[in-house]
C-alpha cells in the first residue's frame, strides 16, 4: 500500500476492484464499511456480488478480464469532464498525451459493451473517484492475476495519478498484500533479480556490496521465477528444489503440471509445519515451528515491521526456519552465527536501506514503515509525499486484450477462483481447525440460477467442471453473487481443488498466471 | 481548563468526559458498558458521580467536564449508589462463578469483590434461560448477560456485521439476531470481537477450560493475512488456549475469524515433530544431524555435476522477515544462484 490503514477513516472516496475486502482482510473491510458511516462513497468492481457491492454508491459487475477497458473507460469520462487534476498532471507526471491518445478510443458505451455493465455506471463511477478531495483505489489479485497483470496495474497508477491521488493522505494506489509476510518476503529478496531492499542482482555495485557484506562471490544472473523453477524441474534443468512454507500441489496453477515437476525433479527438501499435498514428493521433510514458536517479525500490507514473539516452545523437535536455515548453512560450509533473530534484522538493517533504522528495541511496542532509513528516522506513512518515487509520475497507458483463454463452443464457461473468509491458502492451518471445517467443509462452485436451470443443475449437486488441463468434481452452489455464465470456485481445497483447472499462462512481465480466467465446461454427475 | 476532583485541582483539555479526565488523573472509575472506541450509552450506570450543583448524580462517561466542575468520585453516596447498582445486577445473574469460563477475568466479579457485594438482595424472577450454542466458535449464555450492549455496538459500530440486537425488555430482554433464527443463521461472520468486549461470562468461546490465573499472555502478529492484526497469545503451560485482540493497535481491538478463532493448529497433534527421510519409497523418522548431513551430500553432488543454477528455492511468504533474508543469503551466498522466489503472485 502507498497508504495506511487508519488513512481509510478520512477517506472521501473508495474504489475497491478486484478484491473481496471484508473476506480477504476483513479488518480493512470493516474499516472501510466504519468510513463509510463517516459519509465516504464506494465504488466496487468486481465479477461477483461481493459484500462490498452492499454498500456500494456503484457497483460494477464486470466480465472477469475486463479490468482496463473499465479503468480506461472511467478515465475517458474523467478526461471528457475536464475533471483531472491538470496541476498535479502538470507538475508531477509525464507521458500524458500517450494517456490522452489511448484513452480517447474507450469511450463509455464501448467499455459498457466490452465490461457487460451499464454506460451511466461507469460514468457515475468516474465523477464519484474524479470529484473526491481524497480518493484511494484498493486493489488485490483481482488486478493482477492475468496474463495482463502488469497492464492492470499500470491502468490503476493512471486513474489515480490523474486525479492527483499519489503522494496524499487517505488516497493512493493500496495493493492489499494476501499472505502475512509476503510483503517482507519480497523485501527480504525472496525474489529472482531482487536482494534485499529490491536492490537489483544484475547491477555491479550491488553484487560487490553483497559480497563484501556477505564475504561471499555472488551470481549476478537472475534467477528463476516460480513457472520457470516448475518447468525447469519438468524439464530436467532443475535438480534441487527446496520448498519452505509453500504448497504449490493446491495453490499453484495447473496442479498436473506441478505434479510432474515434483516427480521429476532429482532431490526435494520441503520444509513444512504440517505434511501437506507437496511434501509427499520430498526427499526429506524438515519439521518446522509455528509462528507461536518463535521471534522473528512481518512486514504487514502498509509496509510495518511488527514483532512476531515466542510463547511457545517448538513442539516435538520441530525448530524455528530462521535455525535450520543456519545451521543449514553450517553444514554447507558457510560458517555464520546468529543467536536470535535480532542479530539477524541487525544485519538486515545494515544492507537494506529502507530497513535501515530498524532494530528490535525500536519496534517493541509499534511496528515502524518502512521506508525508514536510519535510527533516528521515524519511518513513512504514505510513500510519494513531495515527489513521485522515481522523480516524476510516469502514464503508462495501457490497451484492453483478451484473457489468454476465452469461452469457446468445447469449454463454454468463464471460470474465475479467489478466497473464502473461514479458509487460509491451502487449509494447511485453517482445515485443522474443528469449526472452519464445520462452516466451510469442501469445495464447492458457485453457479448462477439462470446456468444452473439450463443445465438442469440443482444446488447441492455434485458436478464435474472440466478445462483444457484437467477435471475436477466438487459440489455445485446456486447463487445470485455470480453473474450468468461464469462460475467462481475458492482455490483452497485439495479435494476438488481448482487448480487443476486453472491457466498458467502469465502476464510477460510480472509473470503472474492467469488465475483468474479460464474457460471450462460443466456437467452434472450422475 | 480547571476541574477539582476529590479535591484536588487538575488541568484537562476542553472536550473530555469526565472518565476521560479521571484517568487521565489516575482515578479508576468503575464501567461496564463503556469501551474508548464506542459512542457512550449510560447503560450500565456504574460509572455515576457526583457533581456539585447537580441534583442527580451523573454518569462520567457521558457528561464532559466544565470550568471549575466539582467532582467526587468515590464519596459515600457515589459508593452507596453503585453498590446499588452491582446488587440490582447481580440479583439476577447465576452466582456460578466456581464454574464460568470467564471468571478471574469478569469485571462483574471483580466489582462485586471491590464493592462488597455478596450476594444480590433484589430478589425475584431470574433472567430467562436462553442459550444460543449454533456458532461453531462461541456460546451466548442470556442468563448471564447484563445487558451492557458492548457486544451489540461492536458488532454494528466496529465490526459493522450488524449481526446482533437486542429483543424484548426487562427480564425477557436479551441479545439475539433478527427473528431469532440462531447466530449461524445470522450475518455473523464468527468474528468474535463481540466475545472479546463482553464483560462477564455471558459470550465465551466454545470448549476452552482454563482459569485466567494460570495464564500468561504473548503479544504478537497474527500470522494469517496481509494485515497484520495485533493480539495478544494467551498461554497456558505448552499451549495456546486462546487469543485476544490488542486495543493499541492499526486493529484497534479487532480480529477476524482467522485470527480470534482459528489457532488450534498450532498444538495440533498432526503437527511435524521430528525430520523425515524417504527410503525406499516411505518417510522414517530421522535425526537432525542425518538430515543435514543426507541435504548437504546431496547438495554437494548436484553442485559439482550440474552447477549451482540446477538448485532452485521457494521461500515462504508464511515466514518471518529474517527467515526470508537467511534463506535467499543461503541460495545466493552459499548455493550461488539466484533461482529464488515465493508465492507472492498467488
Ligand atoms: S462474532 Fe462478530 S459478526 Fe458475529 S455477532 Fe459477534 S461481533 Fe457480530
Ligand atoms: S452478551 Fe456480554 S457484551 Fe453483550 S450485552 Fe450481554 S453482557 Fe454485554
Ligand atoms: S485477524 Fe484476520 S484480518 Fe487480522 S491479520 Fe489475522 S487474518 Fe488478517
Amino acid at each position: 500500500m502507498t497508504n495506511s490503514i487508519e488513512e481509510i477513516l478520512n477517506t472521501d472516496a473508495m474504489f475497491v476492484i478486484g478484491s473481496n475486502t471484508t473476506e480477504n482482510h476483513p479488518i480493512i473491510g470493516s474499516t472501510m464499511k466504519q468510513a463509510i458511516k463517516n459519509g465516504a462513497k464506494l465504488i466496487v468492481a468486481d465479477p461477483r456480488k461481493i459484500e462490498l457491492a452492499d454498500y456500494a454508491d456503484v457497483f460494477l459487475q464486470l466480465k472477469p478480464g475486463t479490468n482496463i477497458a473499465l479503468l480506461n473507460g472511467m478515465m475517458n469520462v474523467i478526461l471528457e469532464k475536464g475533471l483531472q487534476n491538470k496541476e498535479y498532471i502538470e507538475e508531477r507526471c509525464e507521458n500524458f498525451e500517450e494517456l490522452k491518445e489511448i484513452i480517447k478510443e474507450y469511450t463509455p458505451e464501448r467499455v459498457a459493451e466490452i465490461c457487460g455493465v451499464n454506460t451511466e455506471d461507469i460514468i457515475k463511477a468516474a465523477c464519484i473517484y474524479a470529484e473526491a478531495d481524497k480518493a484511494g483505489i484498493y486493489y488485490t489479485m483481482g488486478i493482477t492475476q492475468h496474463t495482463t497483470g502488469t497492464a492492470g496495474v499500470m491502468s490503476v497508477s493512471n486513474l489515480a495519478l490523474l486525479c492527483g491521488n499519489v503522494g496524499k493522505e487517505s488516497s493512493g494506489v493500496n495493493p492489499l498484500r494476501g499472505q502475512n509476510n509476503v510483503q517482507g518476503a519480497c523485501d527480504m529478496g525472496g525474489l529472482p533479480a531482487d536482494l534485499p531492499g529490491y536492490q537489483k542482482v544484475f547491477k555491479p555495485e550491488v553484487i560487490e556490496k553483497f559480497e563484501k557484506a556477505w564475504n561471499a562471490k555472488l551470481s549476478s544472473k537472475v534467477g528463476m521465477t516460480i513457472p520457470e523453477i516448475f518447468n525447469g524441474a519438468h524439464d530436467g534443468s532443475i535438480k534441487f528444489l527446496y520448498i519452505m512454507g509453500e504448497n504449490p500441489m493446491v495453490s499453484d496453477p495447473d496442479i498436473n503440471h506441478v505434479k510432474k515437476s515434483l516427480e521429476n525433479v532429482d532431490f526435494l527438501v520441503v520444509q513444512d509445519i504440517f505434511m501437506t499435498e507437496t511434501s509427499a514428493f520430498a526427499d526429506v521433510i524438515l519439521p518446522a515451528a509455528s509462528f507461536a514458536e518463535k521471534d522473528g517479525t512481518f512486514s504487514n500490507t502498509e509496509r510495518r515491521i511488527q514483532r512476531v514473539r515466542k510463547a511457545i516452545n517448538p513442539v516435538g523437535d520441530s525448530k524455528p526456519d530462521w535455525q535450520i536455515l543456519m545451521e543449514l548453512m553450517n553444514f554447507l560450509g558457510y560458517k555464520k552465527t546468529y543467536s536470535n533473530p535480532s542479530e539477524i534484522m541487525d544485519e538486515i538493517a545494515s544492507v537494506t536501506p529502507s530497513y535501515g533504522g530498524i532494530d528490535y528495541e525500536r519496534i517493541e511496542n509499534v511496528g515502524i514503515q518502512w521506508p525508514c532509513l536510519d535510527k533516528n528516522h521515524p519511518g513513512t506513512k504514505y510513500l510519494h509525499k513531495t515527489a513521485i518515487a522515481r522523480g516524476r509520475g510516469l502514464f503508462m497507458p495501457a490497451e484492453y486484450t483478451e484473457s489468454a483463454e476465452i469461452p469457446d463452443k468445447n469449454y463454454p464457461y468463464v471460470f474465475t477462483t479467489g478466497r473464502i473468509l473461514y479458509h487460509y491458502h491451502t487449509r494447511t492451518m485453517t482445515g485443522r481447525v474443528d469449526g472452519i471445517n464445520q462452516i466451510a467443509p469442501s469445495s464447492y462452485v458457485e453457479i448462477n440460477e439462470t446456468t444452473a436451470n439450463r443445465l438442469g443443475i440443482e444446488n447441492g449437486d455434485r458436478v464435474k467442471l472440466t478445462s483444457r488441463r484437467g477435471q475436477i468434481e466438487t459440489t455445485a452452489k446456486i447463487t445470485e453473487i455470480i453473474d450468468d455464465d461464469v462460475l467462481f470456485m475458492p482455490f483452497h481445497f485439495a479435494d476438488g481443488a481448482a487448480n487443476y483447472l486453472t491457466n498458467s499462462a502469465a502476464d510477460p512481465i510480472a509473470k503472474i498466471a492467469e488465475l483468474k480466467v479460464a474457460a471450462v465446461k460443466i456437467e452434472k454427475v450422475n | 481548563m480547571n476541574i477539582i476532583i476529590n479535591g484536588t485541582t487538575y488541568e484537562v483539555e476542553k472536550n473530555t468526559t469526565i472518565l476521560q479526565a479521571c484517568k487521565n488523573a489516575g482515578i479508576d472509575i468503575p464501567t461496564l458498558c463503556h469501551d474508548e472506541r464506542l459512542k457512550p450509552t449510560s447503560a450500565c450506570r456504574l460509572c455515576l458521580v457526583e457533581v456539585e450543583g447537580t441534583k442527580n448524580l451523573v454518569t462520567s462517561c457521558s457528561t464532559m467536564v466544565k470550568e471549575n466542575m466539582v467532582v467526587h468520585t468515590h464519596n459515600e453516596k457515589v459508593m452507596k449508589t453503585r453498590r446499588d447498582v452491582l446488587n440490582l445486577a447481580i440479583s439476577n445473574h447465576p452466582l456460578e462463578c466456581l464454574s464460568c469460563d470467564k471468571s478471574g477475568d469478569c469485571k462483574l466479579q471483580d466489582y462485586c469483590y471491590e464493592y462488597g457485594i455478596l450476594n444480590g438482595t433484589y430478589k425475584g424472577a431470574m433472567r430467562t434461560p436462553k442459550i444460543d450454542s449454533s456458532n461453531p466458535f462461541y456460546d451466548y449464555d442470556a442468563r448471564k448477560c447484563i445487558l451492557c450492549g458492548l457486544c451489540v455496538r461492536v458488532c454494528d459500530e466496529l465490526q459493522c456485521s450488524n449481526a446482533i440486537g437486542f429483543e424484548d425488555r426487562g427480564f425477557e430482554a436479551n441479545v439475539s439476531t433478527p427473528f431469532n433464527e440462531g447466530l449461524i443463521n445470522s450475518k455473523c461472520v464468527s468474528c468474535g470481537n463481540c466475545v472479546s468486549v463482553c464483560p462477564v461470562g455471558a459470550l465465551t468461546p466454545k470448549g476452552q477450560k482454563f482459569r485466567h490465573w494460570e495464564t500468561s499472555k504473548v503479544r504478537t502478529t497474527c500470522s494469517y493475512c496481509g494485515v497484520g492484526c495485533q493480539m495478544d497469545l494467551v498461554v497456558k503451560g505448552k499451549k495456546i488456549v486462546d487469543v485476544e485482540p490488542a486495543m493499541d493497535a492499526i486493529n484497534n481491538g479487532l480480529l477476524c475469524v482467522k485470527g480470534k478463532f482459528a489457532y488450534k493448529f498450532i498444538n495440533h497433534p498432526d503437527r511435524l515433530k521430528t525430520p523425515l527421510i524417504k527410503r525406499n519409497g516411505k518417510f522414517e523418522e530421522a535425526t537432525w544431524d542425518e538430515a543435514y548431513r543426507y541435504i548437504t551430500k546431496k547438495a554437494t553432488e548436484i553442485k559439482e555435476n550440474y552447477g549451482p543454477n540446477s538448485f532452485a528455492g521457494l521461500t515462504s511468504a508464511r515466514c518471518t522477515n529474517e527467515e526470508n533474508y537467511l534463506f535467499q543469503k543461503l541460495f545466493r551466498a552459499v548455493i550461488g544462484t539466484n533461482n529464488i522466489d515465493h508465492c507472492a503472485r498467488l
